[in-house]
């Protein structure tokens, strides 16, 4: 087989699904306006498809910090930390993020999925267990794979089925890593952490949880699933990344272990990959400020959430499990999906397709989220537009 | 202990219920290219046989494993080493 014909079979489920009209797969935004606007083609469009909890890529602070740093730092650092040097901002994020958390380090990557599977890849790797929720993101897969330590998967969210999988491996659980997420990106909803850290304090393991959707989220200083709950000090390592609430691009590890530190000598993606560009650094700064300076931010994302999970509930969509900033609503195969989608940009609003493959359960699904910057007018506005595609959709809402 | 064979008829008892329905099944089928089944379903099969035989199966057999055969000879012989560090 040549190396490129591995593509054909993908060549033609792509043409056959998107025949014609937007492809939900390779959008092009054309204009962005706001947090929560931009044009796709012909149509404006309420961005909902995005990760911008708190609506802070278009905070006037952050924009006049990233305009500072690149006034004064240049557009990037070209290289490495370990072999370049780290630029002053970058250490000082990381003691900003050590405080905020609470935790004697940090350590900052060049972005979450790199933060995964520099950390993951780096304690875990052969001769090591690693114990994954069946849900974890593509990142976390990666860097199990990566590191090359035994994996064995639970069943989502299932606490009983971590029990068992830990009670069966006998004592090697002790030392094996958990990995989960406070809230997962595809349906939204959050991991039973209090139970979860029950089975650790009595089975033993170290808990890792990915909080990339959930801080700026949860937690009443914004610190994630962890402090929601009041367990952050059983979790082993909080991971979490820039690309969302942050509204830059990088990731992170915070840690109470002093050994962390040694993962900047160790781990291959964090020493061989350039480190962010001084003016991402400089916004996330900003925004890590906003974000501790303004908690009505959060309250006005969840109000937000509410109102679109019980208006889309309400009109009879099959949405997710609970109410979170990510409202998945479940459609059924992959062609009804590409469909629902592309009306539902002519009707003025923006959200991600998931296809089966890539959503729990083998459905297409929309995934939508909300941002604090979102007013409750656009928030109708997309309930509107599902309310408008509800009949001609009925068949397959009831297949979902 | 139970045999290879043993563990192929479980395991075709758990592929009937995740392979597309009418799909004809056998030892050699390649389960991803022919059956169609796509990366997550397998990962899915390997829990389930997790739990059939009271085993801890890594993913990381997923490597060399393309058949049903291939599985049930990967279960084996792990179930041969169940006193190696994963058990
Ligand atoms: C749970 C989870 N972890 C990590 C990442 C990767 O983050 P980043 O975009 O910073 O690479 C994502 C992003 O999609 C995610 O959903």
């Amino acid at each position: 087989m040549a190396l490129f014909d591995k593509f054909g079979k993908l060549a033609q489920e792509r043409a056959a699904l998107v025949q014609a009209g937007l492809n939900p797969f390779g959008t092009r935004i054309d204009e962005v306006f706001s947090p929560t606007e931009g044009r796709i083609g012909e149509w404006r469009v309420v961005l909902a498809g995005t990760n911008n909890y708190l609506g802070l890529t278009f905070d006037p602070e952050c924009i006049e910090a990233a305009r500072q740093a690149l006034e004064h730092e240049g557009t990037g650092t070209t290289g490495s930390r370990m072999a370049s040097g780290s630029y002053g901002s970058h250490v000082a994020l990381e003691a900003e993020l050590a405080d905020f958390f609470g935790r004697r380090s940090a350590i900052v990557f060049s972005t979450g999925y790199l933060a995964n599977l520099g950390v993951i890849s780096t304690l875990a790797g052969p001769g090591d267990i690693v114990l994954l929720d069946a849900d974890c993101h593509a990142s976390i897969y990666d860097a199990c794979k990566l590191g090359g330590a035994q994996v064995i998967r639970f069943r989502h969210n299932d606490v009983a089925d971590l029990e068992r999988r830990m009670l069966r491996l006998g004592e090697p659980a002790r030392n094996a890593l958990i990995l989960v997420e406070g809230i997962y990106s595809m349906l939204g909803d959050q991991a039973p952490l209090k139970e979860i850290v029950e089975v650790k304090r009595r089975l033993g393991g170290y808990l890792l949880v990915d909080e990339a959707h959930s801080v700026g989220v949860l937690g009443a200083h914004g610190r994630g699933l962890a402090e929601e709950l009041g367990v952050e000090s059983d979790v082993d390592i909080v991971l979490g990344t820039f690309s969302k609430s942050l509204g830059a691009i990088g990731g992170f590890a915070v840690s109470h272990h002093p050994e962390m530190e040694l993962l900047r000598y160790a781990s291959r993606p964090y020493i061989f990959t350039a480190s962010s560009s001084p003016s991402s650094i400089a916004s996330v700064r900003a925004a890590l400020r906003t974000m501790r300076a303004r908690p009505e931010l959060r309250e006005r994302l969840w109000s937000n959430a509410r109102r679109l999970y019980q208006g889309l509930a309400g009109l009879g969509y099959r949405v997710g499990p609970q109410p979170s900033p990510v409202v998945p609503v479940l459609l059924g195969s992959s062609e009804e999906g590409v469909a629902f989608w592309q009306r539902l940009v002519e009707h003025g609003v923006y959200v991600n397709l998931v296809p089966p493959l890539a959503a729990p359960g083998g459905q297409a699904l929309v995934r939508c989220s909300v941002s604090a910057a979102h007013t409750p007018e656009q928030i109708d506005h997309i309930i509107q537009a599902f309310a408008s595609l509800r009949a001609s959709f009925d068949g397959v809402i009831a297949k979902a | 202990m139970i045999s290879q064979e043993k563990i192929l008829e479980r395991l075709f008892f758990y592929l009937n219920r995740l392979a597309p329905p009418g799909a004809s099944i056998h030892p050699d089928i390649d389960l991803i290219q022919e059956l169609g089944l796509d990366s997550v379903k397998v990962m899915d099969l390997v829990m389930e046989l997790e739990d059939e035989f009271d085993l801890s199966i890594p993913l990381n057999i997923l490597t060399d494993v393309h058949t049903p055969t291939q599985l049930a000879q990967a279960v084996f012989s792990l179930m041969e080493h169940a006193d190696g560090v994963v058990r």
